[in-house]
């Protein structure tokens, strides 16, 4: 995979160490801004709401129930 | 790859082992593909626990910037407290920024409140989130905050520090409201109860002015496990015009009304 993508790419060595550099910055890029913001709506992790209902609401009727969780 | 030569010469057996042939090719790409993976994940981390907070404070910083919200100032601290009844002020609309909070506690952090708790939009530019439920602060009833934990500017990060009686300061609509914690527990993270109108008292009618902050518990990356609650309240106000109230500057403020 990567064997082919070396031997894709134009140039020198160098040159293509410098576009493999160039492509991979791109993906990081691309992860950080884009892709893990996304994926981390899906995580189990960092949701400091409480709450029951999965549309992150609170229930309309909170004050209506009385000693539901007590 | 190294699939191909590591084998021994004697094990070779038909096209598999040959250096180049499918099976080989095929293990090799699924072998990249796997090492991809793994970076992808470690990016993640990363992702999730530097990069957030650096965004997060970077957004804050600027939201706190154009937001231009009264600051403690130690040479004017207001002679007199109000413990009157408190104005209340409009709720806004979802996702705009209506105030600050003060912790001194926390060396003094300074937080913008948004009305809402979604995450993306509010939680993860390091803003408390106003529960839309709840009322507004200075009201009869729970003026309740949800913030980060971890990760994300991780407002919330030292939550377990506050001890009984410590000042938390609400600025909104040109008024300051102190409120004193008065209790903390970590609940189920579907305990609603704890931003009751009554904080653990749901369906009472409420006579009294709470504020409660609610967090992530433990510390760490979880959503399952439990939630950490804040619960406070009101003990006076002043308009921000009569000065900055004195918990903000390490202060006692005067008990009596109006008796400075």
């Amino acid at each position: 995979m990567y064997g082919a993508l070396w031997r894709v790419l134009p140039g020198p060595a160098w040159l293509r160490v410098v576009l493999l550099l160039v492509l991979a910055a791109a993906v990081v890029l691309a992860c950080f801004e884009w892709l893990f913001p996304v994926v981390a709506e899906y995580m189990p992790f960092n949701d400091p709401n409480v709450q029951t209902g999965a549309d992150g609401a609170l229930p309309a009727a909170l004050a209506a129930a009385p000693g539901r969780l007590a | 790859m190294t699939a191909g030569t590591a084998a021994p010469v004697r094990h070779r057996s038909g096209r598999s082992g040959r250096r180049g042939g499918p099976v080989s090719a095929v293990v090799g790409v699924l072998g990249e593909l796997l090492i991809t993976v793994g970076v992808l994940l470690g990016l993640y981390v990363v992702w999730q626990l530097w990069w957030t907070d650096v965004q997060a404070d970077r957004e804050q910083t600027q939201i706190l910037a154009e937001l231009d919200a009264p600051t403690p100032d130690p040479a004017d601290v207001a002679v007199q407290v109000r413990r009157d009844e408190p104005p209340v002020m409009e709720p806004p609309a979802f996702g705009e920024v209506f105030g600050t909070l003060h912790v001194p506690r926390w060396d003094d952090a300074v937080m913008p409140i948004a009305e809402g708790t979604d995450k993306r939009q509010i939680l993860d530019k390091a803003m408390a989130g106003h529960y839309p439920e709840t009322v507004m602060p200075g009201d009869v009833g729970n003026f309740a905050l949800a913030g980060h934990r971890m990760t994300y500017g991780a407002i919330f990060h030292r939550a377990e520090e506050l001890e009984i009686g410590d000042p938390i300061v609400v600025e909104a609509g040109d008024v300051w409201y102190v409120y004193r914690v008065d209790h903390m527990q970590a609940v189920k993270p579907d305990q609603v109860e704890a931003v009751a109108p009554v904080p653990w008292e749901p369906g009472v009618e409420p006579t009294e002015r709470y504020l409660t902050l609610t967090t992530c518990h433990p510390i760490g990356l979880n959503s399952l496990q439990a939630r950490f609650i804040v619960n406070a309240k009101l003990d006076y106000w002043l308009p921000v015009e009569d000065g900055t109230p004195p918990d903000l500057v390490g202060q006692t403020a005067p008990t009596d009304d109006g008796s400075a």
